[in-house]
């Protein structure tokens, strides 16, 4: 259940196009699409929203509940505080009760007497006779159930302000090839309009109104995105294991597939997707794939990277492109799984025994899911490496506002250091592990390249430049210093970090990653309303760029912000910049919920004394 | 054990119709104990693609971690070769297959590769129908770790420090058949004869092939009262055969008189000549091979031979219909959807 700060802790003011509402439903009973109606609305409206499932691992029957921010202000992170609250879950009742700002609303289903206990003198009843409407209106048990939803986006509508026109047009979308189930659903969105315009006064103070400022935005949840970026980025196979809450990626990559993978002339479908017996299988086929020459992946979460470790070891060592994408989840074990952290860098970082070190990839947004995914593969492949995706369930599974996704047709994929039969042709003797360029990059050959030329053995034993099996010490030693080189190689090729900073430096810097990049931002809004502006940045990969290293050197504390109990970025900075450890203070959020900007906030002025602050910056 | 290998061919070599002599499909020296099975059995691979003219760079070497799975260095150095981590190559195979399926995959694992650390892999890949050679050379023991009982040590057998195995062997041939395999075979690594024909047909056949390969383990699995050692497999693999003496620190090659000799129809219209084959079951019907494999262990026996095959096995790219030309080979033009594509995704995002 999600921790609850009720009443007075969090002051930010609500009202026009600038609240946070929460519903609660059962698990498992059509909600999601109602739900999804009722934001998909707010942002046809031009309004940034940002919606949260909050949900069981369960498949029926449990509390399970949608919380959405509207922000004029275009803050898109989570933010505490509920103003309205849509209780339709008995179950959860006297939580949802207590959750509810002062001050705020409770819309109930008033066809049961609400239970006295559940009753508070400091906020708004909104009392609506749902079950009696359904049973009076629908004969059947399923469509009394699924409009029950429908009803209450309708009463909402007309409690916030929702044009009717906008829902419409969602509806005529959404069932477009079944436009005989639309009448249906308008009926039921008129029965909750009606019915709170015949028993309340409305709009509400917390309402909203009509505005253009997503411009061409797009909705879209980060595994999706995920999912198309590997289509685009000619991802040919793919191998995966169902893990919440990464099983949709691989699920959004199916669809894209089914719609952009399939010969028009000859049916056959280019990609192979098989779904392993488990995530030992699901890398090594990735593994696999990728050393014979195709673009492969895999995707996951933190348990399954505790079981590709070993893998992930052999890719390293012996060199061997592969993408894999890490949807992280609450840790460690089993954990909380359907609840977010960024909690797998350090295992993601250093997996496997051994001297390993793996590029590491941090998308905040959507866009940038797709884009660092296509990045992944072009890196895989130059690096000859696995590149490890870090997003989280926050970001993978919820819908985002996002920039629309671009695809440059120049682009061309960088399939890295491969020789034809032509180039073998010219070489007295292939070496595999040579370092031909001085980059720390050798050279790879795909099996059936060459008759008499190329073929060599992979293996994650140490062997010599030819891929000979040996035990020399300096063989050995030459290689490691090699994929070393590789690794500073890769600094300059991963992508750049995003800098926050004006002309005038301030002392203090905050720095983060993936989805912290949405409470950062706003955070950073409230310091610049009490007077302090702090440097900032957006760490985008692992190696850390020279900008990132610059960044420390040139802050006299910086603050990393981030999701886990550990400090796990903090530590791979302290580990691999050698900074001074009293120089970086840590920000945590470890709850399972997305970090917001009040607790970032709080933990700064906590930290530091904002006279500190707007003395030095 | 090292020696050098001879690099002198004999001008007059015979070749086969690639131009290619015997000794263009060996590998590097093995490093395996003198006399070891798996040698013979490696020897046998090279006779086998030498004869079925396999050009080397067709074909990939992939296996998992033991004693077995270094042998893919010691045949066919013109290959590409994969050694992979232990009980892992069936998923290493079934990604590069999926990549290109116009290779020939040929995996060799181990009785603890894949009869314990392998065991979830194998049966899934058996599931899958890959299109590969699956060459289980079982010794009964861990060599590499000194001889511990494996996972297919007979209960009974005695290992070299003298212990007696308590555990139910796993049967790896009638695990395949159960779990629906279109091709398995089982053989002795001693009797080339009747192993080169069967890896034939098992890389002819065009799903995956199964072949357990009974291959002693001279240094730790060869003692009285192992049931994997050479004498005891020479005794029990076929009651009616007459086999010599062969030193133990030799390689050893046994030879059958030819009699119940049979013809097997291959997918591709080709004939394999196959030896020592029982006229007790039909190859061709899973519940008889089943069953006679079932007698057979009853008494003691170890059934060699082709048991059972279905030429008309349908792999995994024709179940997930995949594209006939290799997935390695498509670009850009094949794979991304491009720029307008994209336009329309956003459109239906908003």
């Amino acid at each position: 259940m999600p921790q609850q700060h009720s009443s007075n802790l969090f002051t930010q003011p609500s009202g026009l196009n600038n609240f946070v509402i929460r519903f609660a439903n059962v698990n498992g009973t059509g909600s999601a699409s109602a739900n999804l109606l009722f934001t998909k609305a707010i942002f046809r409206m031009g309004i940034p929203v940002t919606p949260k499932n909050i949900f069981p691992s369960n498949i029926q029957g449990l509390p399970t509940w949608y919380e959405v921010r509207v922000s004029e202000k275009g803050y898109l992170g989570r933010r505490e505080g509920i103003d309205f609250m849509v209780a339709v879950n008995p179950q959860s009742m006297a939580t949802d009760v207590a959750a509810v700002k002062k001050g705020g609303y409770f819309l109930y289903d008033n066809s049961k007497k609400l239970h006295e206990e559940y009753i508070r003198k400091d906020i708004n009843y909104i009392g609506i006779p749902l079950m009696e409407m359904c049973n009076a209106n629908y004969s059947d048990a399923r469509q009394r159930q699924l409009f029950k939803n429908i009803i209450y986006v309708g009463a909402l509508s007309a409690l916030f302000d929702i044009e009717f026109a906008v829902l419409e047009g969602l509806l005529a979308d959404q069932f477009k090839g079944k436009e005989k189930l639309i009448p249906a659903n308008v009926k039921a969105l008129e029965l909750g309009i009606n019915y709170i315009k015949e028993h309340f006064s409305c709009p509400l103070d917390i309402r909203v109104e009509r505005r253009e400022l997503l411009g061409d935005s797009i909705m879209m949840d980060g595994n999706s995105a995920c999912g198309l970026g590997a289509i685009y980025a000619g991802a040919t196979v793919a191998a995966w294991y169902p893990i919440t809450p990464s099983t949709s990626v691989v699920e959004a990559f199916m669809d894209y597939a089914d719609q952009f993978r399939v010969d028009k002339v000859t049916g056959k479908r280019n990609v192979a997707i098989v779904q392993a017996e488990d995530e030992l299988a699901a890398i090594g086929m990735a593994i696999g794939a990728g050393w014979n020459g195709a673009r492969s992946f895999t995707a996951t979460s933190g348990p399954g990277v505790s079981l590709m470790n070993e893998f992930l070891g052999l890719a390293y060592f012996a060199e061997i492109p592969v993408v894999l994408i890490d949807v992280q989840r609450t840790g460690p074990s089993t954990g909380m799984p359907t609840r977010t952290q960024q909690s797998d860098i350090l295992e993601a970082a250093y997996a496997s025994h051994g001297d390993t070190k793996h590029v590491l990839l941090f998308p905040s947004t959507p866009k940038e899911c797709f884009d660092l995914t296509v990045e992944a593969f072009d890196l895989a492949e130059e690096l000859q490496t696995p590149v490890i995706m870090l997003t989280d369930l926050d970001l993978g599974m919820n819908d985002h506002v996002s920039a629309p996704l671009k695809w440059n047709p120049e682009k061309e994929y960088k399939r890295g250091k491969v020789l034809t039969a032509e180039d073998l042709e010219k070489i007295e003797r292939f070496g595999r592990y040579h370092d031909v360029d001085n980059d720390g990059i050798p050279y790879r050959t795909y099996p059936g390249t060459h008759p008499t030329k190329g073929s060599y053995f992979t293996r994650g034993t140490s062997r010599d430049e030819y891929a000979v099996y040996t035990e020399d010490s300096n063989a050995y030693k030459r290689n490691m210093d090699r994929l070393m080189k590789k690794w500073n190689t890769a600094k300059d090729m991963v992508p750049a970090s995003v800098l926050y900073q004006k002309e005038n430096q301030s002392e203090y810097g905050l720095l983060f990653f993936g989805t912290s990049q949405y409470a950062a931002e706003e955070a950073m809004d409230m310091m610049k309303e009490e007077g302090a502006v702090l440097d900032a940045l957006c760490l985008k990969a692992f190696p850390f760029t020279k900008a990132v290293s610059d960044f420390i050197k040139s802050h006299k504390k910086v603050f990393v912000i981030e999701q886990n109990r550990d400090a796990q970025m903090k530590s791979l900075i302290l580990i691999e910049e050698q900074t001074d450890p009293s120089k970086l203070i840590s920000i945590l959020n470890y709850d399972g919920m997305p970090i917001t900007a009040d607790h970032i906030f709080a933990e700064i002025s906590k930290n530091l004394s904002l006279h500190q602050v707007l003395n030095k910056a | 054990m090292s020696y050098l290998k001879p690099k002198f061919r004999h001008p007059e070599s015979p070749k086969n119709k690639l131009g290619y002599t015997l000794d263009y499909y060996e590998g590097s020296l093995s490093t395996l104990c003198a006399g070891c099975g798996h040698d013979s059995i490696s020897a046998s691979v090279v006779q086998a693609c030498y004869e079925l003219n396999i050009e080397p760079h067709k074909l990939a070497k992939l296996s998992g971690i033991g004693c077995s799975s270094k042998t893919p260095a010691y045949f066919l150095s013109n290959s590409h070769g994969f050694n992979s981590v232990h009980g892992r190559m069936p998923s290493v195979a079934t990604g590069a297959n999926m990549a290109n399926r116009d290779l020939i995959y040929f995996g060799v694992s181990g009785d603890g590769d894949t009869a314990s650390i392998g065991m979830g892999q194998f049966v899934h890949v058996v599931r899958r129908n890959l299109n590969m050679v699956y060459v289980v050379m079982n010794n009964g023991c861990y060599g590499l770790t000194k001889g511990q009982d494996s996972a297919t040590a007979d209960q009974g057998s005695k290992n070299k420090s003298g212990n007696v195995n308590p555990f139910d062997a796993i049967d790896l041939a009638g695990l395949a058949l159960e779990l629906g395999a279109d091709f398995v075979a089982q053989s002795f690594s001693g009797d080339k004869k009747q192993l080169v024909p069967l890896l034939k047909a098992a890389i002819k056949h065009p799903g995956f092939a199964f072949i357990n390969v009974i291959s002693p383990c001279v240094t730790f699995n060869n003692n009285v009262g192992s049931t994997k050692s050479y004498d005891y497999v020479r005794e029990h693999v076929e009651a009616t055969s007459t086999i010599d003496f062969v030193p133990e620190m030799k390689e050893i090659t046994t030879s059958y008189a030819e009699g119940s000799a049979q013809k097997v129809k291959m997918h591709d219209g080709s004939f394999i000549q196959l030896h020592k084959l029982s006229q007790d079951w039909d190859f061709q019907n899973r519940f008889s091979a089943m069953k006679a494999l079932n007698e057979a262990k009853q008494k003691g026996e170890i059934l060699t031979g082709l048991l059972y095959m279905n030429s008309e096995s349908k792999d995994l790219h024709h179940t997930i219909d995949t594209s006939h030309n290799p997935l390695n080979t498509l670009g850009k033009a094949e794979l991304c959807p491009g720029a307008e594509a994209l336009e329309a995704l956003n459109a239906d995002l908003r």
